[in-house]
């Protein structure tokens, strides 16, 4: 065994081992995309309305408003970001209630309190706080507070309307219509209704975050619950599984030690793509997976075309060692064009497409790199010690 | 062992064949594709999604008569299971889902949303355009490297072979009334990159065929090149397929859509690449008058025929 081919196999080794550091513990490592965890990809975009218009600063805001509102809600990890000029995403890995989310993301969330003629009192601009609570019923509330300016208003408009309803709507809708007893000058108020105790305390958030200064509408929701997340990476490993111990088995029958030595490759393949994944960060997406897939079969490709290519060299008499050195020459080239293609795809994928696509193109391009890696390298190494030390005959 | 063995198949004469059979299969899709068009999923035509599984089996005109009363009774209502549905609806804002969740809960039973998804009719729009684009861009692509690689004519008979193959494939989604999704455009970018794989390994051999082999005609070079890559080919093609096989049966709904486009592209690509890619080149030299530069001994044996 000479320098160059102990530098070889040592260097195999190395990636395998920087794969697998890379890798494990799984749960941890891998980046899970929000439709293998559960949670929201939610698009929204500012629109005019007559009474306001859009501006710079109005985007700006309603950006603030929604973060304090997701800080509020407690999701961990989540994405806020501006998209142009009008349009803003927020990604909400793992919420439990994918629906609820959305609802208190998208609400313009004006609180206003109207006599009973429906003209308007006040509005909630000038809240303080506003907390969940309950009443002495033990039914869930809200308790509000205005500031200084606020209060004023306040007392003014229940002193305008003592023993009338002043109904209190949030963005229109009635949430609650008390009968004024009194003229409340202490700027704190105990909002009661239909609330569960989850809406009271999304109420709250609203309110505490304050109101949009603009109209939003949802563009694009996609939400997954986390029982459908967990489901489909189940799903999704089972049929990687299936997949890899069937190709297995087929190499293993149609092209016995070659086969066993494809095997090996491919394994070794299979490592060093969770170790890229993990490495670089990328987010494995269930049609992530699905390449995955989709790429240990092509990975096979290659093997076969370097096996075929093999046994018609050995068919024109050559020795076992000069087929396996023409035999790669000849294929490497067919291995290279026929990959550089679905490159080219996958490319075009990543360019074009969001969230799974994306995700599917950076898989797939992994995949098709680490196949033509161990193709090229490993199965090499691992044909040339054989061929040391067995015939051509022990193989088929 | 091997699978072909000595047998040597004339694809050369059986061409039109081939041809007959390819053309019939397309044009049935291209009715289809016609007549009934595409069944766009919301990430197309835009709208809502609703993946909910109920506490108890129920049955899908429940479910439709709750819909009815919001006056969405002409929903797509699929049923994954007794319990689990699937259900697409024109676009309906938060407040709206919350409703008829509750109308649900009411009138039929507990339940449980496993997914929901909405797409407005402007993001619509852009993906399919976004789709387009990506299609476009790939065949752009394919076409420049392949003439750089080989040659111009190869990389159109390339690219023939590949709509062939997408044609297909759409031809029996539009069929089947199968939903079309941002998943089946990125299954059908697969095939395209998958099917290249296979035309350029025969192309690839035909190639060398063709600097080496200089006494035989250009007729049999083609159907040594495809005999050759033969067991290749196939043995590829099946343990691509077997993943994909694997994907159908047990990866979930979600996927099985996804697994199908995939699984129809794969049988066609290699179909069209052992079967239409090769002879197609002849055709290409009989249009254009093009005579392959070959051996005086060549040449004759073709007058012969």
């Amino acid at each position: 065994m000479n320098w160059t081919k102990t530098l070889r196999i040592t260097s195999i080794f190395v990636v395998i081992f920087i794969a697998i550091i890379l890798s494990f513990p799984l749960n941890e490592k891998i980046k899970l995309g929000l439709d293998l965890q559960g949670g929201s990809h939610i698009i929204l975009e500012c629109i005019d309305t007559p009474n306001a218009p859009v501006d710079n600063d109005a985007v700006n805001r309603v950006l603030e408003i929604i973060r304090n509102r997701i800080d509020q809600l407690g999701v961990s990890e989540p994405v806020i970001q501006r998209q142009g000029t009008r349009r803003i995403l927020v990604q909400l890995p793992g919420v439990d209630d994918p629906e609820a989310a959305v609802e208190v993301i998208g609400k313009t969330a004006l609180l206003e309190f109207k006599n009973e003629e429906g003209e308007t009192q006040l509005t909630g601009a000038h809240l303080l706080n506003a907390k969940e609570s309950f009443d002495q019923f033990g039914r869930p509330v809200v308790l509000i507070e205005f500031d200084k300016i606020g209060a004023k208003e306040f007392a003014e408009a229940t002193k305008r309307n003592v023993g009338k309803i002043l109904s209190i709507t949030l963005d229109g809708k009635e949430i609650s219509a008390p009968v004024v007893q009194e003229p409340i000058i202490s700027g704190k108020a105990q909002i009661t209704g239909k609330f569960t105790v989850e809406s009271a305390k999304h109420l709250a958030i609203l309110l505490r975050a304050g109101a949009l200064p603009v109209q939003v509408e949802i563009l694009e929701n996609r939400s997954v619950g986390p029982a459908l997340g967990r489901d489909s990476i189940s799903k999704g490993i089972k049929a990687g599984i299936a997949g890899l111990i069937l190709i297995l088995v087929f190499m293993l029958v149609y092209y016995k030690g070659f086969g066993l030595i494809a095997d090996f490759a491919l394994v070794i393949c299979m490592l060093l793509i969770v170790g890229a994944l993990a490495g670089i960060k990328a987010t494995l997406t269930l049609p992530g997976i699905a390449g995955m897939i989709l790429t240990i079969g092509m990975a096979v490709d290659a093997n076969i075309l370097i096996f075929e290519r093999i046994k018609e060299e050995l068919r024109l008499e050559k020795t076992f060692r000069a087929s396996i050195d023409a035999g790669f020459s000849k294929a490497f080239r067919t291995i290279f064009d026929a990959n550089v293609t679905t490159l080219i795809a996958a490319l075009a994928l990543f360019y074009f497409g969001t969230g799974p696509i994306k995700g599917f193109a950076v898989t797939l391009t992994i995949g098709i790199l680490a196949s033509m890696f161990t193709a090229i390298v490993v199965t090499k190494i691992i044909l040339e010690l054989v061929a040391n030390k067995f015939s051509y005959k022990t193989l088929v | 062992m091997d699978l072909i063995g000595e047998k040597k198949f004339d694809f050369v004469k059986n061409r039109k064949t081939a041809y007959f059979i390819s053309s019939v299969i397309i044009l049935i899709g291209l009715i289809s594709i016609i007549f009934q068009g595409f069944n766009y999923g919301i990430d197309f035509a835009g709208g809502t999604l609703l993946q909910i599984r109920f506490d108890k089996p129920v049955s899908t005109t429940e479910v439709r008569n709750v819909l009815s009363e919001f006056n969405l009774s002409q929903s797509t209502i699929q049923n994954l299971s007794e319990n689990e549905f699937v259900i697409r609806t024109e676009k309906i804002d938060s407040e709206q889902r919350k409703e008829i969740l509750s109308a649900f809960k009411e009138n039929l039973t507990d339940l449980d949303i496993l997914r929901v998804e909405t797409v407005g009719p402007v993001i619509g729009e852009n993906l399919k355009k976004l789709a387009i684009y990506a299609l476009i861009f790939a065949f752009i692509g394919i076409i420049l490297y392949i003439t750089i690689r080989f040659e111009f004519k190869f990389s159109i008979i390339s690219i023939l072979a590949l709509l062939h193959d997408c044609l297909i494939v759409l031809g029996i989604f539009s069929l089947l009334h199968k939903e079309i999704t941002i998943s089946i455009v990125a299954a059908v970018l697969t095939i395209v990159g998958y099917s290249l794989n296979n035309t350029i390994v025969i192309l690839d051999r035909l190639r060398e065929n063709i600097k080496f082999k200089t006494r035989e005609s250009f007729e049999n070079l083609i159907n040594i090149s495809v005999n050759q890559s033969l067991s290749r080919t196939i043995n590829t093609a099946l343990t691509t397929i077997l993943p994909i096989l694997a994907l159908y049966f047990f990866g979930g709904n979600i996927l099985s859509d996804f697994a199908l486009a995939l699984f129809l592209g794969m049988v066609a690509g290699t179909y069209s690449s052992i079967f239409i890619a090769s002879p197609l080149l002849l055709e290409w030299n009989k249009v254009f008058k093009i005579e392959e530069k070959r051996s005086k001994i060549a040449t004759k044996k073709r007058g012969k025929k």
